[in-house]
């Protein structure tokens, strides 16, 4: 996953003020939390140098606007289907306490994780501890994940 | 709801969707089992006489022809069939006074019959998901080769009387070569050994255990690890292949180990076994012969000993039928050499290497999937099963019934 300071070294690193915040480094941590867009930097879509990094900042970027609303991403290629973050995630043990909290296959439609064709799928992610404005930094799919396939922003 | 026989877990809660002769949509299955239900599409075996295609029948005749002019047969593998299946495997080596060997003499035998007898104290694994506040993993990575064993078992679940699980109430443990998927999930608890250190290694904990100075290892990670053990209420070990193969003949240290171990406190041992039906071979051969594997019938009697073992018996038979297993990818080479120089019966579903060397071929149903039966679980559970598809194809068990009414 690409930090706050691999962004800022790729923005024009002027501190314009353009885009509203006081500096680049403000305006990078704002793409990575998602709050900005690239577009937002005028000077780096306007002027023709930075057209490198430009397109470079949106490769970048790319993953992470692709991110879910809790800005979980899963990466089916990684996954083993173990199930360790279906019994970890404290919603579907809350919604499951019969089934998921005791390691079994989760039946009802209310759970996030789910193991479905052999890799993780989400739903129902407005469950999710990190949804809304009084999000908690849970990490209990990603700890639990032994090959990295879950992350987030 | 079916049960998957992609490994010696056997889960129970899959639920498998079929359209057109094809999986469209499963639930609850990890990657390891998706492969093995996919697998019923793919790659299946023809009978096959010579690497020529024949009906069913001529194949079974001619297989019953070479077992039955052979003075010293080998019947081996087992692994992936049913109980009923090995059953009938032990009536046909009875009958043609045969060597049956199972793939446990190369793998976790050695501890299997430590287990069996009773020397080595075990449990289910619905103890542990319910008890158990330690899990070692040793010499083995379940996170590849048994995904669900942490997430429904020994880790991650909340059990009867450990509601807090992983957040607070289990310590996992793993003593490695390498660090593995699973070392990355209890990196705190994770030992590295040097290939074919766990001797040393196991002296080392024996040593802090008794309040003496451990010769291997950080002296300080090791005497955390001996707090950590002594502290524990009820402990699991799961031994792994890697275990077994670097202690070998001082398989007696581990027995002492889990001996000092439970003078302090309770600790279990149940070995990670592969195959679906592994256990349930050792446990019906114990049942019918007294030896768990390497059994010879020549002569009408039973006789167990290291002559009879696949290895050995490659070497000395004129003639094997390998069933449920693939020991020319599996085994050693000089076994495997050996084996594929004999004229060869293979009965498999799938096309493996062992089918391509085989002088006679026989499709058989896949168990779990195309046909029921019953298979006993790493920890001894025995668990049934009925097929979730329409098939044709014979099963292992009718298959050995019928080689045996033609000879």
């Amino acid at each position: 996953m690409v930090g706050a300071m691999e962004i800022y070294m790729l923005l024009p690193k002027t501190n314009c003020k353009k885009c509203g915040l006081p500096t680049c480094m403000a305006f990078a941590v704002g793409l990575l939390g998602r709050e900005k867009k690239v577009d937002e930097c005028t000077p780096l879509i306007e002027e023709k140098k930075y057209e490198a990094k430009l397109k470079k900042l949106r490769e970048v970027m790319a993953p992470i606007e692709n991110a879910s609303e809790t800005g979980l991403i899963i990466h089916p290629e990684r996954c083993f289907g173990c199930g360790n973050c279906v019994v970890a995630c404290p919603v579907n043990v809350a919604a499951e306490p019969t089934r998921s909290a005791v390691g079994l296959g989760p039946e009802s439609e209310k759970v996030i994780l789910r193991v479905e064709d052999g890799v993780v799928v989400a739903n129902n992610l407005k469950e999710c501890r990190r949804f809304g404005p009084n999000k908690t930094l849970c990490n209990a799919c990603t700890a639990t994940c032994p090959s990295k396939a879950i992350e987030f922003v | 709801m079916a049960i998957c026989t992609g490994c010696s877990l056997l889960c129970e809660d899959i639920v498998a969707t079929y359209e057109n002769g094809a999986l469209t949509h499963v639930k609850n299955l990890c990657r390891k089992g998706h492969g093995h239900f996919q697998a019923a599409f793919t790659e299946r075996t023809v009978p096959m006489i010579d690497g020529e295609q024949v009906t069913l029948d001529s194949a079974i005749a001619k297989a019953a022809e070479i077992l039955k002019s052979a003075k010293s047969p080998l019947l081996y593998g087992w692994s992936n069939s049913t109980l009923e299946a090995q059953a009938a495997g032990i009536k046909l080596a009875e009958k043609l006074g045969a060597t049956m060997d199972g793939t446990s003499s190369f793998c976790q035998g050695i501890l299997m019959e430590r287990i069996l007898s009773g020397k080595i104290p075990s449990c289910t694994l619905d103890d542990v998901r319910n008890y158990a506040d330690t899990s070692i993993f040793w010499g083995s990575d379940p996170s590849s080769s048994h995904p669900r064993h942490l997430s429904r078992f020994s880790y991650y679940p909340r059990g009867e009387k450990r509601q807090k699980s992983y957040e607070e109430e289990r310590t996992c443990i793993v003593v490695d070569v390498r660090k593995s998927a699973t070392a990355r999930l209890c990196s705190n608890y994770y030992f590295r050994v040097a290939p074919g250190g766990d001797a040393e290694f196991m002296e080392a904990i024996l040593a802090v255990l008794e309040g003496k100075i451990p010769k291997v290892g950080d002296k300080k990670k090791m005497i955390e690890l001996g707090s950590r053990l002594k502290k524990t209420k009820w402990g699991a070990i799961f031994p792994g292949p890697g275990m077994i193969y670097s202690l070998q003949d001082k398989m007696e240290l581990f027995e002492r180990l889990v001996a000092k171990l439970n003078e302090i406190t309770t600790f279990k041992v149940i070995p990670m076994v592969g195959h679906y039906n592994m256990r349930g071979f050792n446990e019906l051969m114990l049942e019918k012969t007294g030896f768990i594997n390497s059994v010879s019938f020549k002569g009408g009697a039973a006789v167990h000993g290291p002559e009879h073992s696949a290895m050995a018996a490659a070497k000395t038979s004129d003639a094997a039928l390998v069933i449920g297993s693939d020991p020319l990818s599996a085994l050693p080479f000089g076994t495997a050499h050996a084996l594929a120089r004999l004229p060869l019966i293979a009965i498999d579903p799938r096309r493996s290497l062992t089918t391509d060397a085989a002088k006679v071929v026989i499709p058989s149903a896949i168990s779990g999937l195309e046909t029921g039966g019953t298979a006993v679980r790493m920890d001894g559970v025995k668990i049934k099963f009925e097929p979730i598809i329409d098939t044709n194809l014979l099963s292992d068990e009718q298959i050995l019934t019928r080689i045996m009414e033609a000879i």
